[in-house]
This record gives C-alpha cells, structure tokens and sequence, in this order.
C-alpha cells in the first residue's frame, strides 16, 4: 500500500521535497551536537556547550544564528562569480545524493534502477564545488587546499567505488532497494536467521567503504585540504560568514547521508530481522531504524576523527592506491569467484 | 511523460531544492547583517601579513599522474557495475572474462608502481 500513489505528480513531489530537506538537515544538525560538539568534549574530558537549551542541545540553532548576522566578505582579487557559485555546488550534491535512499518497502525518494551507482556519480560533483572554491578565492592556501582536495577525493573514490562491486555483486542489482530485500532474505551457508547483512559477507568492503567514506568527506586523518596548521583553513579560508556556514552545512549532512548509504549497503537499511521485510510497518518504522544505524555508522566516523592524528599528504596517497584499490581488487576478484562456486 | 523520465524529473527537482536552500539561507543573511565596507577587509588573508604576488601562483602538483591512472580505473568501474549485476546468469564465463580484464588493469597500476609515479619525487 502507498499512501503516495493518490496523490498527483505534484503534490507527491512537494511532499518528498519537505521529507527530503528534513533528511538532509535533522541528522546533520544531530551529528553536529551529538558528535561533534558533546562526543568529543567527553572525550578531551570537558563539557562542551552547556549554555544554549538543556545540555547545550540547542547549540547548532546558535550557530546558525551566528552566522546568518555576519557580514558578507567577498575578496577583492576573488573570481566572484565562480566564489558565490561553489555552495550551491557542493549542496546541490548532497541534494542529488539523499535522494537514493530508500526508508521503507514503499518509502522511497526516486526508485531509481541505478540507485548506488548515480549516487557515486553525483557524490563527486562536490569536488568541483571544492575546486571551484580553491581556485576563485585567489589565495594561495585555498588554492593548495583545493587542489589537495581534488587529489585525494578522486584517489578515494576508487576504493569507493570498487567496494561496493562487492555488494553489488552479491545482491545481483544496483537499485538499493534491490539491495535491501537481498539482505533481509538471504542467507548465510544456509541460515536465514537474521537475513544475511553484507557486513558480515563483504566485511573486507566495509572496512574499506568506510576508510574511503572518511576520506571523500575529508574528515581528519583525512583533513589534508583544510590542515589548519599548515593551510589556515583550505580552501575555506576567504570564506566568512554564510558561505562557509554553507559549506559546513554540506560537510556535515553529506556525512549523514554517506553513513546512511554504508548503513544500507552493509546492515541492511530499513530491515531488522524477525518481520516479513513486505510488511507495511516498515514504511513507518523503517526511517528510525535507518536513522538508528546511520547514527551507529556516523558514530564510528567520529570516534576516528578524533581519534586518530592527520596523515601527510604522500602517506594519504599511498594507503590509497598502494593498499586500499589492490586490496578491492582482490576483494571484487574473489566474492566473484565464491558467487559463481556456491 | 515515462515514470523513468518522471523519476529523473524528481531527481532534478531535488539538485534544485539544494540549490535553493543556499539562496534562501543567502537571502535569508542579506536581510539581517551588516555592511560596513573598509578596503582592508577585502585583501586577500596571508597569515596578517599584505599578500605577495598573485594568488593564483604557480605551485608544483605532485600526483598528477594520479589523475590519468584515475580516468583509467574509472572507466574499469563503468564495465564491472553491469557485469557485476549479471554475474550469476553469465556463471564461469563472465568470470573468467572479468578476472582477465582485471588482472590487465592490475598490471597497469603494478607498471606505474614500479616506475615510481606512486610516491612522493
């Protein structure tokens, strides 16, 4: 049953506009406080905000606040065009990204037949946003930064990419949704008892979803472009107000969506085992339990972050095309060949 | 109009919701902040001191030829994802094919290992 199919094309869209803008928003906010504002003063041993709202929870809107009253500083030298045009780059992609999700059998943004595969296309667009960044501000460390940028997204896309040949491959689609059902039915050497989650199976995948996730989101060990105590702040730094705003927006809902992407390719999306994965409830409960595991999978992308210390930009390089793309290859290599034995 | 263009239309409208957030955040800022214009604000930021030269220096990319093993294994990607989806009806075949094709692009990557374009000159 699809409440939606009632509806005209319009009014459907309307409302998948709505329901999309809170997908982008509601877990960047909560990453944002949870983790990166509360999780990792717990874990420098302080408290963190504490002033706005109970705990300090009402912090973000703060910020946002903030920033909205700053003044909008364009740089006399700066492409402004290519300047003031970047955001809407980079927010533009995770925009295209969400819209692969699926929250429920019937819960979905766009069925698209390609799912995963245009989400890997259209995540790289926010490169060129970050070039265009770098390179418009007319300033020598956004224009380091930038460039770093473009050369460690588009060595980590790879591992990205190849890793989930190894999902795509045990489920036999690329739709996402195709992706779902294969895990919540399949099984494990015969044993169906909790469906058959791609973590356990691809767990190599996995590891290197998520190193490589790490990295396009140039979250530290991955932060070479935006190294403070080298590069001020990349190809951030002629930003102020608004703009950057903008950018960290788009950082942090894009590694809501990214953890959602690896949560539904690995464990098993909307599903939890024990219910008939065609039952309707899914389309209700479906979106917390996508929530719940996106959250799980965004809280191991923190523990890193402020765990580990930065790599050097030739160490970066090197865990990516000296280990993480052969060790793809060998992981595509062989789940092909136990796919085609058993 | 086709439910497969109609759901491309979707995805369009959604690129668009993006880019209209930004304007209306933009928009929204423009409403309430200040303007008060001083010729030193608008420099180009060198760490507080006045910038030298141009900001669009010259600098040395290293790892461009990253850029051009990135195009190859790239395209590698575009003809394993259909392969990938039809592995269990093409069975032995498909998978000696694939091994092949990949074992090629693997000597790629070992060729420029070896040449020593994957570290830092």
């Amino acid at each position: 049953m699809n409440v939606l199919a009632d509806l005209a094309y319009w009014q459907e869209t309307i409302i998948k506009v709505l329901i999309g803008l809170a997908a982008v928003l509601l877990p960047a906010g909560t990453i944002v406080y949870l983790y990166l504002f509360k999780m990792m003063s717990f874990m420098q041993s302080r408290l963190g905000p504490m002033e706005a709202g109970p705990f300090g929870s009402m912090q973000p809107l703060a910020e946002v606040g903030k920033w909205i009253q700053k003044e909008d500083i364009f740089p006399t030298k700066a492409d402004k065009r290519v300047f003031a045009a970047a955001p809407f780059v980079v927010l533009m992609s995770t925009f295209l990204l969400v819209i692969i999700l699926p929250g429920g059998p019937d819960a979905t943004f766009v069925d698209l037949n390609v799912g995963i595969y245009f989400g890997l296309a259209v995540s790289s667009v926010s490169v060129i946003g970050i070039l265009m960044a770098g390179w418009s501000s007319a300033n020598k460390y956004s224009l380091l930064g930038g460039i770093r940028a473009a050369g460690q997204l588009i060595a980590y896309e790879l591992p990205m990419i190849l890793a989930v040949v190894g999902v795509v491959i045990q489920a036999g689609t690329m739709n996402m949704q195709g992706i779902v059902f294969a895990q919540a039915e399949g099984e494990i050497f015969g044993w169906g008892g909790i469906g058959n989650p791609y973590i356990i199976t691809q767990f190599l995948g996995f590891v290197i979803f998520m190193i490589a996730i790490q990295a396009e989101l140039t979250q530290p060990p991955f932060d070479m472009p935006i190294a403070e105590s080298e590069l001020i702040s990349g190809y951030l730094t002629e930003y102020s107000g608004i703009r950057f705003l903008l950018f960290f927006i788009g950082e942090f809902a894009t590694s809501g969506v990214f953890s959602a992407i690896a949560a539904t390719l690995f464990l098993g999306g909307w599903y939890v085992p024990g219910i008939d994965p065609h039952n309707d409830i899914f389309n209700v409960i479906g979106p917390l339990i996508l929530f719940g595991k996106m959250m799980l999978v965004a809280f191991f992308i923190y523990w890193f972050r402020f765990t580990y210390p930065r790599f050097r930009e030739d160490q970066l390089q090197r865990l990516a095309w000296k280990v993480l793309i052969p060790l793809s290859l060998v992981n595509i290599v062989a789940t092909g060949v136990l796919k085609v034995v058993l | 109009m086709s439910e497969f263009l109609r759901s491309y239309l979707t995805v369009a409208i959604f690129g668009a919701t993006g880019c209209l957030l930004v304007g209306a955040f933009v928009g929204l800022s423009a409403l309430v902040r200040p303007t008060r214009p001083q010729a030193q604000k608008y420099l180009t930021y060198e760490s507080g001191v006045d910038p030298v030269g141009t900001g669009w220096s010259q600098s040395n990319i290293r790892y461009y030829v990253f850029a051009l093993l990135f195009v190859m294994f790239d395209v590698e990607a575009v003809f394993i994802f259909p392969w990938a989806t039809r592995l269990e009806a093409y069975g032995y075949f498909g998978l000696v094919e694939m091994a092949i094709f990949i074992f090629i692009l693997a000597l790629g990557l070992f060729y420029a290992w070896r040449k020593g374009v994957l570290r830092w000159v």
